[in-house]
């Protein structure tokens, strides 16, 4: 099997992702505003937001995924990229995979990188930010995934935000359960295998799901 | 092998209406065949079932080699410039061809590194050529190739074509009415 088309299909993915949705100030916005809002909306108790917080990030990370994934694919159909991809010998899997995970370092990897600050401000427990950090790195790619799967179902139908949203969630919610019970486990209970389970599950059954549906978008 | 693309009985059909069955296609090296008909008789989705993109509703379809595709949507990402463009796909095909060279020939020097969202019509059609360079690859593909490229657009892309049929390739092309080619077979929908 040939690697050029994938490596050269992630970095074409990488630079778009980062050109067309305003690189990295999409995602920090998106979190920037949870911190901001999220003392107002609960309250300023300082206990309440060191517990509510990881998970309330949690939940924005999901959200966030559903907000920068509707143009992944529909913008490959309409300027015609999914065409010349689809015609290299079957790799359309793959590389639907590799356009997700640049998507994923885009938009989601910052909230990773940005956990310890946030943290800080909801004054959350250093030991409990390592495990947010590490749930979502883990959990963040299968959210992408199934919502990439989504993306790709609805590539060719206008304003597909809400149809995206609709298909993926139900798929979201054994990631978003683990991913929550790892969190107030704190490493204590076996969720977080169940989580990486969850991820390496999205990762085997997704690819082949978005393929099929790009194909299909395309024909 | 002489016989590159070879269809039997092919069928399409958009919703209810039939656009085209009982259709036999064969192209060899060498060979020319342009694609005629009005607008919505199905040349697109004939080409598009013949790159792979699409199912034949019937029918059998073989291709004996590697195609290149042109279709109406150039496959430009909005900040992508037309070296990038090239670059791009020249990497993912494992080409080392000059890349310069290609935009000299294909008159895009002065834009190339404009990106694509700025380009006109004709220069992004230009890009979109220029692939058909980076590697050489027996089948062409082509729908109407000519949409947008001025005079010498037209020459350049006919001198192209004609360059890569004599060197043992073939293409299918489907065509406007008005535009003139020397053509092996003519086909109409």
């Amino acid at each position: 099997m040939k690697s050029a088309p994938i490596h050269y299909a992630f970095r074409q993915a990488l630079v778009e992702a980062w050109a067309g949705g305003a690189g990295l100030l999409l995602p920090v916005g998106f979190f920037g505003g949870t911190v901001v809002l999220v003392p107002f909306s609960l309250g300023d108790s300082s206990a309440l937001l060191a517990t509510a917080g990881p998970g309330v990030l949690w939940l924005a990370l999901a959200l966030a995924s559903l907000v920068t994934l509707e143009r992944v694919f529909q913008a490959d159909l309409q300027d015609g990229a999914l065409d010349l991809w689809i015609q290299e010998d079957n790799l359309i899997s793959l590389i639907a995979a590799v356009k997700i995970l640049a998507h994923f370092i885009v938009s989601g990897l910052p909230l990773v990188l940005l956990t310890p600050l946030i943290g800080l401000m909801f004054q959350i427990p250093a030991e409990a930010t390592v495990t947010a950090m590490a749930v979502y790195g883990f959990g963040g790619v299968s959210f992408f995934l199934w919502g990439g799967v989504a993306a790709a179902l609805s590539a060719s139908i206008a304003r597909a935000g809400l149809l995206i949203a609709v298909i993926a969630l139900p798929f979201y919610l054994p990631t978003m359960i683990f991913g929550s019970l790892a969190i107030l486990e704190d490493g204590a209970g076996t969720s977080d295998l169940f989580l990486l389970a969850s991820t390496l599950f999205a990762l085997g059954v997704a690819p082949p799901f978005m393929g099929a549906a790009l194909r299909l978008a395309a024909d | 092998m002489k016989i590159l693309v070879e269809a039997t009985k092919l069928a399409s059909m958009r919703g209810e209406q039939i656009l085209f069955m009982n259709l036999d296609i064969s192209l060899e090296r060498g060979e020319i065949v342009l694609l005629r008909g009005r607008n919505g008789s199905g040349k697109t989705t004939l080409l598009r079932q013949l790159a792979g993109l699409s199912q034949p509703q019937a029918g059998r379809l073989q291709r004996y080699g590697s195609q290149h595709w042109i279709g109406h949507n150039h496959g430009l990402k909005t900040h992508e410039t037309p070296r990038l463009h090239l670059r791009h796909w020249a990497n993912v095909w494992g080409s080392a061809c000059d890349i310069e060279q290609i935009l000299a020939r294909l008159n895009l020097k002065r834009p190339a590194d404009v990106p694509s969202r700025l380009l006109s019509a004709g220069q992004k059609r230009r890009t979109a050529i220029g692939r058909l360079l980076l590697e050489d690859r027996p089948i062409w593909l082509l729908d109407e190739p000519f949409n947008a490229l001025d005079t010498q657009g037209h020459d350049m892309l006919r001198d192209l074509i004609e360059a890569h049929v004599s060197a043992g390739g073939a293409v299918i092309a489907a065509l406007h009415g008005e535009i003139a080619m020397s053509a092996t077979r003519e086909i109409s929908l």
